[in-house]
């Protein structure tokens, strides 16, 4: 077996577990740094392991273009060509596909689509999506989807569902590694709660308070013993969101995209480095944080860095990526410990100070069980707070 | 100390670049071995604020203090004797501000790395470079990234006060060779007079600083200048200021090598086998690759699977192959940049440690001459 998952405690809909996959045991819930092609923006494999890094994302759409997939086969998989030691997990392609590619048409086929390097045009298949994941040797494997916008209503989306799982039928059967590499399936279906099942597609705008209901439905329809992935969810907030409705790993580039624009993840919320007030403020970005930035540089230091110098923005992703590698391990320690509604309600006491936790999280947290009535405003000890 | 854009042949005594900086205070630096057979080399150790370098030493590039692509934790282990920095008061000049980085513990405490030492030099070959043309008799001009610095001793001292490095050069007016003879005296004169500036604005107590020397080629020029910074107090003498015996190089050929996606691999240890005979065949040179370097985006490399360097012990040849390394340049990966600079800087720094070692068997000259027999023409 590929994988094993074990949930080692619960909280209402929220588990934390143990995920055990060939190159490394991981503990959920999780988030997993984007390596698009092949490395994280400025990262090396030893500060990574430093963070906490245990599963790496890398897309196949951009790995099979550069350096391609026979050339990382014949020098021993993507694991040994990256040398790292850990967890990997690879995506079908298609979503860079239909993002990247205008031209991009979906047939029963497959996606087709004009090859970026000669214009020709190429059709990406199930077998063929599953035959290069083969290659790359990532722990964990996508099965082509049927991606379609959330914000499409309509018959569009039912023929997606439909597709997707004929589609998954297909990648089971081109699958030639079960053995060392787990298959995902993606169950798609937009928004309508009709067709449920939809953990993929749901990063691309749509509104909040549908978000975390497709979430919450997909959570209970699919079964406790295997572990549900929100693909490119985010935002440390929603994460925590999902992780009360029962979610276990996620993915975004928005960590180490964020820092190169200067901005850091701190427990209040963002911190925007370039601000003016930042040249003089000597104090750490993060004080809670422990992580080699935090721990050497002020926040003047910093400034002095943003936009201005590629160290900038390699030393913001090394704290974005360690911030986020410490709420995965809080989520997960907290839920074994039996005090996550205590973590959740601290987490949104420092995001929102004055009580103006959004609505949607509210409705999504009263579905998860958990009281946040303490975090929301008017507080129910009116008083000095 | 002379900015050394490569190992020349002769390598403590060519001066490429104008601006030769002598060391101010005798008791900090003591010399352990001279050459005989007439090279002026010499090993010495530099003692500045307790952290002790043996000299010949190389300054490691850094912008606004760090190397520019290396964190403080690749940087720690990158090689033992990776302790000196040059770092460039210019880069600060916008901000933080002086009274800010005073408070943050000057360049020591904002960098969180006491166990350095960090030399202030205004210049640096890369991001602040001497803008001649735009001097006048109030300051110097750099050209940055930025736009033009103008730089008056008050605010360098200014600055070199809040950061408190362990040792600083005066402000120098620096020219090309090619100037005028009229220009050049004037260079001397400025480059006198700023030093006498720096000297009495300098943090109080403190005997780091560095005299600054131009002149160009003129050697009378030079003499005049070296002499006047000597009867300021400087310890070292005249003569070997001048000529041979640079005991501290700042250099950019490292970043320089990284940003062309270029890995250093010139042999410095005698003992070698003749070098890989891959380097040195021709059609390999039409790529870029020679004795010298090799160049990691030409396509050979896509599926090499070997380390830049087999003997070489940095993070980069321990942990990845030229294949990765090629894929991380065809790729945009701001990684490639980080590795290449780790592997150069570790590779120009062993080099220093067999000049060092050289010196000290007195074998310099032997040295040299197997040096220049084996790098080649293109360094």
């Amino acid at each position: 077996m590929a994988l094993r998952f074990e949930v080692l405690g619960t909280f209402n809909r929220a588990r934390a577990a143990s995920l055990t996959l060939p190159h490394f045991r991981c503990q959920t819930p999780l988030f997993m740094p984007v390596g698009t092609k092949g490395a994280i923006k400025g990262l090396a494999n030893d500060q990574l392991e430093e963070i906490g890094c245990q599963i790496i994302l890398g897309n196949t759409y951009h790995l099979e273009l550069c350096p391609g997939a026979d050339l990382i086969d014949e020098l021993g998989g993507l694991h040994k060509f990256m040398n790292w030691r850990r967890a990997l997990l690879t995506d079908s392609g298609g979503f860079q596909m239909v993002s990247l590619l205008h031209l991009a048409d979906i047939t029963e086929e497959g996606v087709t689509f004009q090859s970026p390097v000669d214009g020709k045009s190429m059709l990406l298949t199930p077998e063929e999506s599953i035959q290069i994941q083969n290659k790359i040797g990532a722990d964990i494997i996508m099965a082509l989807d049927d991606v379609v916008k959330t914000t499409i209503t309509g018959p569009r989306v039912e023929e997606a569902m439909y597709r997707t799982l004929r589609w998954i039928d297909r990648c089971i059967a081109a699958h030639q590694r079960p053995a060392d590499q787990n298959l995902f399936g993606i169950v798609q279906g937009g928004l309508d709660p009709v067709l449920s099942y939809a953990i993929g597609g749901l990063s691309g705008g749509e509104e909040k308070d549908s978000f975390w209901r497709v979430v919450a439905q997909c959570t209970a329809a699919l079964p406790d013993d295997k572990p549900r992935y929100v693909m490119g969810v985010g935002y440390p907030l929603d994460i925590v969101v999902c992780s009360a409705l029962g979610a276990d790993m996620y993915d975004c580039v928005y960590p180490t995209r964020t820092a190169r624009f200067g901005t850091a993840l701190v427990p209040e919320g963002v911190l925007k480095l370039k601000h003016a007030a930042m040249a003089s403020d000597c104090r750490p970005v993060d004080p809670t944080c422990s992580c080699m930035v935090c721990k050497r540089y002020s926040r003047a230091y910093i400034h002095t860095l943003v936009t201005k110098d590629p160290m900038g923005s390699q030393l913001l992703s090394y704290h974005n990526l360690a911030y986020m590698m410490r709420l995965s391990k809080d989520l997960h320690n907290s839920i074994i410990e039996g005090r996550f509604p205590e973590f959740v309600q601290g987490f949104l006491q420092t995001q929102f100070p004055k009580g103006d936790v959004p609505q949607w999280v509210c409705n999504a947290m009263e579905a998860a069980g958990i009281d946040i009535s303490m975090c929301c405003s008017p507080f129910p000890f009116s008083g000095n707070s | 100390m002379v900015p050394v854009a490569a190992p020349t042949h002769s390598f403590c005594v060519h001066l490429p670049a104008v601006a030769n900086f002598k060391l101010k205070v005798k008791m900090k630096f003591v010399v352990k071995a001279w050459s005989t057979n007439g090279s002026r080399a010499r090993r010495g150790k530099l003692n500045m604020d307790g952290l002790e370098v043996d000299t010949p030493c190389l300054l490691l590039a850094t912008r606004k203090g760090l190397p520019h692509f290396i964190t403080p934790d690749l940087l720690h282990s990158l090689h033992p004797t990776a302790r000196a920095m040059q770092i460039s008061p210019l880069h600060f000049w916008d901000c933080p501000s002086p009274s800010t980085v005073e408070a943050i513990g000057g360049v020591h405490g904002m960098l969180s790395m006491p166990e350095y030492g960090f030399i202030a030099i205004p210049r640096d070959s890369v991001s602040c470079i001497p803008d001649p043309g735009r001097s006048t008799k109030f300051g110097a001009s750099f050209e940055t990234p930025f736009g033009h610095r103008m730089a008056k001793p008050v605010q360098y001292m200014e600055s070199i006060c809040a950061l408190k490095p362990s040792l600083w050069s005066s402000l120098p007016d620096e020219v090309p060779s090619w100037v005028s003879d009229k220009r050049n005296r004037i260079s001397v004169d400025r480059t006198t007079r700023w030093l006498d500036d720096c000297l009495a604005m300098q943090p109080t107590g403190s005997e780091s600083a560095l005299g600054a020397v131009v002149g160009g080629t003129s050697i009378e020029q030079r003499e005049r200048s070296a002499s006047e910074v000597a009867s300021r107090n400087v310890a070292v003498e005249v003569l070997q200021g001048v000529a041979a015996g640079i005991d501290l190089f700042d250099s950019t050929y490292p970043y320089l090598l990284t940003m062309g996606g270029y890995a250093m691999i010139f042999p410095f240890n005698m003992e070698d086998k003749l070098f890989d005979n891959k380097a040195s065949n021709v059609e390999v040179s039409d790529i870029g690759t020679d004795s010298v370097k090799i160049n990691l985006r030409a396509t050979i490399y896509r599926n090499d699977a070997s380390p830049i360097m087999q003997s070489c012990s940095c993070y980069t040849c321990q942990k990845h192959t030229k294949a990765y390394i090629n894929h991380l340049l065809n790729t945009h990966e701001m990684l490639a940049q980080t590795l290449l600079e780790i592997h150069n800087t570790h590779h120009y720094l062993q080099f220093f440690e067999a000049v060092r070692h050289a010196i000290n068997v007195n074998n310099f000259n032997m040295f040299s001459s197997w040096f220049v027999k084996h790098s080649g023409s293109n360094l």
